[in-house]
């Protein structure tokens, strides 16, 4: 082995530490899916007839539909009637308060970095914890409920603030949208319910921290996020998963709307169990993300920062409806190992004027296969709209891969549309140059794709900046020696 | 400082410097030169420690320690520092960052505390001055868009930064103008002492007359055939290597 393979094994050969089991009891629904698992999962959640009614309209749609096979990733086709579909802890109380948490699922929480509670490290973070399908507990909802702001878990919206849902649910990722969002519409079990009114800018970031916990399970989580007139949200989800040796599926859906003026910063940072060095084991990531910039001069951007999972599959995108409006894309795509990943995004541009900007930055390392898909789409009605994409691939070692696969389709020609993009390796050369100056290849590593990524991490919040940066180097550790 | 005895080094199979000798004092500058070919940035390399160069029999005991044992990034904290040829762009990263990491590492290295913003600032202030360099230039990325002579300029900055034992320079004069040269070299004059040496390996006799060496070598086949002092240096410039490659023929 050359002394480069072995930097490249030390680097990416770190351990997963999230990837304990929490022992809780819990409740789930039978293997397989049939019109009754939907059934099942609408009464666990005292769901309201016309949800029950949007399920099965989806259900039956999925039923009809045929898996997509146009990625760039491969695996073994997945068995939809070997997942369960519905796994929560089970509740012992009713809860109230942050005291009424089952003390195995705080210490959870705490474990990974995370403490159930509305002090200390996550005073200025709201969050949302969900534990497979179920959330457990959110933050900080009675000083938002001052400024009219809803945060909550999904179901419960469903239950309390049935209209919004009804309203939104779905209008920008309809129930057939594909294969993906099909299933999740039939059997999506929680996820977080934000709206923030008009003119209110809601004073703390808003996170939801998904977890996998139950085996066998699949994990499909909604979120809905609302911005109303004027009003500016940013949000963040982390997810992570135990260390398993069979594959579980995680399909969300996620859908953003902005109303005249208003911005969503939609930040991501996914750390799913990646599998292990071999490749056995990981998440399915494959997630359908997007947002519908409804108003005029309104704006949506998507952070992204994926190192975990098995397999990434995904691309949140922007609908530019309303005049003026700006849809942004900032992403860092770590592969390691066996990982895939096939991501980037969507830019449809209907507005008059509208402007987005896509900055893509794959890193993959050992026998990774890393994807960067993008679609810039101009409508005739998109007056003078304006694109700039740039989507640079990073290589650590020979035997991993980097793809570009950029669409566009324009259909006015007052519009302008740019794109970049690079390849560039980590060498020896620039390895011995960090070493000669006194740095190990770990600190070499870490320093040169934190710099590769900067564009990115700026545009994450402070602390998840820092956080995202230390993932990166723990995800390449040993990528290099 | 420096004692490298009867090394032999090959790259790709292929023996490049043969049972070389050299010794180095504290406090002394010695200038190699020699022909295309004849081994001189291998030499450079081997003292820094870069992979691909196998070390086939000798010794290299760099202030009481043998360097062959080291990893390069160790021999750059025990205070070796190589002036590249051809200094690599670091997208992203800040000449100001790189070396807060790289003095930070030194540090650690000698077991002392980092250094807080404020000292790391006033020691970024003194030492860009030896090399004029303005202040905006440390925080573009290393070596992106930088001229020749800026990146030359910038490894100079580097030396002074991280305070080595041991300066080798790989042919810092190579596609520098003369201004450009100038200023290089004051920098180079004014980081010598009576504790640091420099190794400087250069074509041409022009960059002597700016730093001026105490010794003169002349690398032929992959080893040292005549050494004097800077008077040697003229006399090469007047005649070029074929009297030396006779002498050495000779012989």
């Amino acid at each position: 082995m050359s002394d480069s393979d072995k930097i490249i094994d030390e680097v990416v050969g770190n351990d997963y530490k999230y990837g304990f089991v929490t022992n809780i009891e819990q409740e789930f629904a039978e293997k397989g899916l049939t019109e009754n698992t939907v059934r099942f999962i609408s009464a666990k959640k005292n769901e309201p007839e016309w949800m029950l009614e949007w399920r099965l309209k989806a259900f039956r749609a999925w039923e009809k539909m045929e898996e997509p096979t146009w990625q760039n990733v491969h695996f073994p086709k997945i068995n939809f009637q070997d997942i369960i579909y519905y796994a929560a802890p089970k509740k012992k109380k009713e809860i109230k308060s942050l005291d009424d948490v089952d003390p195995e699922i705080r210490a959870t929480y705490d474990k990974l970095g995370i403490p159930i509670q509305e002090q200390k490290l996550l005073a200025g973070v709201a969050v949302d914890y969900v534990m497979d399908s179920e959330s457990v507990i959110t933050t900080f909802r009675e000083s938002l409920k001052e400024k009219g702001i809803i945060f909550c878990s999904i179901s419960e919206a469903i239950r309390e603030h049935g209209t919004l849902v009804r309203k939104y649910l779905g209008s920008v990722v309809p129930q057939r949208d594909n294969y993906y969002a099909a299933l999740n519409s039939a059997v999506f079990s929680d996820g977080s319910f934000v709206y923030i009114p008009k003119g209110v800018r809601c004073p703390m970031e808003l996170s939801t921290y998904f977890r996998i916990n139950a085996e066998n399970t699949g994990q499909f989580e909604r979120t809905l996020i609302i911005a109303d007139e004027g009003s500016y949200v940013s949000y963040l989800e982390g997810c992570t998963a135990p260390m398993r040796d069979e594959n579980q599926l995680h399909a969300a859906v996620v859908e953003l709307i902005t109303h005249d003026n208003a911005e969503i910063k939609y930040s991501t940072v996914q750390n799913w169990y990646p599998g292990d060095k071999e490749g056995k084991g990981g998440i399915y990531n494959f997630v359908t993300k997007r947002g519908m910039c409804k108003g005029v001069n309104s704006k949506i951007s998507w952070t992204q920062v994926e190192t975990g999972s098995a397999i990434t599959w995904k691309y949140p995108s922007c609908i530019l409806k309303g005049d003026n409006s700006i849809g942004e894309f900032y992403s860092v795509a770590v592969t390691n190992n066996y990982q895939q990943a096939d991501t980037g995004t969507k830019m449809i541009h209907i507005g008059k004027n509208t402007r987005s900007r896509i900055v893509s930055k794959g890193i993959s390392a050992g026998k990774s296969q890393n994807s960067y898909r993008g679609l810039v789409q101009v409508h005739g009605t998109a007056d003078n709209a304006y694109n700039f994409s740039q989507c640079d691939s990073l290589l650590i070692g020979d035997k991993c891969g980097a793809h570009t696969f950029p669409y566009l389709e324009i259909k006015n020609n007052t519009g302008k549309v740019e794109h970049e993009a690079t390849t560039s390796k980590i060498g020896e050369d620039l390895l011995f140059y960090c070493n000669q100056r006194g740095l190990t290849d770990e600190e070499a590593v870490s320093m040169i794709i934190n710099g590769y990524c900067k564009e990115v991490f700026q545009h994450l919040p402070m602390e998840f900046a820092v956080e995202a940066q230390k993932l990166l180097s723990i995800s390449l550790e040993g990528s290099v020696g | 400082m420096l004692s490298i005895k009867n090394l032999t080094v090959a790259v790709n199979g292929k023996e490049i410097l043969k049972d070389f000798n050299l010794e180095i004092k504290a406090g002394e500058v010695h200038a190699i030169m020699g022909p295309n070919g004849t081994g001189k940035s291998t030499l450079a390399a081997t003292l820094a420690g870069k992979e691909d160069y196998e070390v086939l029999s000798g010794e290299v005991i760099f202030k009481g320690k043998n360097l062959l044992e080291m990893d390069a990034d160790e021999r750059a904290r025990e205070g070796v520092f190589l002036a590249f040829q051809y200094p690599v762009e670091i997208p992203g990263v800040s000449t100001t960052n790189f070396m807060k990491a790289a003095v930070n590492a030194k540090r650690k290295h000698n077991g002392l505390e980092p250094l807080d913003a404020k000292d790391f600032l006033k020691m970024m202030n003194e030492k860009s001055q030896l090399v004029e360099i303005k202040r905006e230039f440390l925080s573009r990325s290393i070596n992106e868009g930088f001229s020749g002579g800026e990146k030359k300029r910038n490894e100079i900055f580097q030396m002074a930064m991280l305070e080595p034992s041991l300066c080798i320079l790989d042919e810092t004069d190579s596609g520098l103008d003369i201004d450009a040269l100038r200023i290089v070299a004051n920098g180079v004059n004014k980081l010598r002492n009576a504790e640091r040496s420099f190794l400087v390996i250069t074509h041409y006799q022009r960059l002597l007359n700016y730093i001026v060496p105490d010794f003169v070598h002349v690398m032929f086949g992959g080893r040292i055939v005549k050494s004097g002092g800077k008077e040697l240096a003229l006399k090469l410039e007047a005649e070029g290597y074929d009297w030396v490659k006779e002498e050495v023929e000779m012989i």
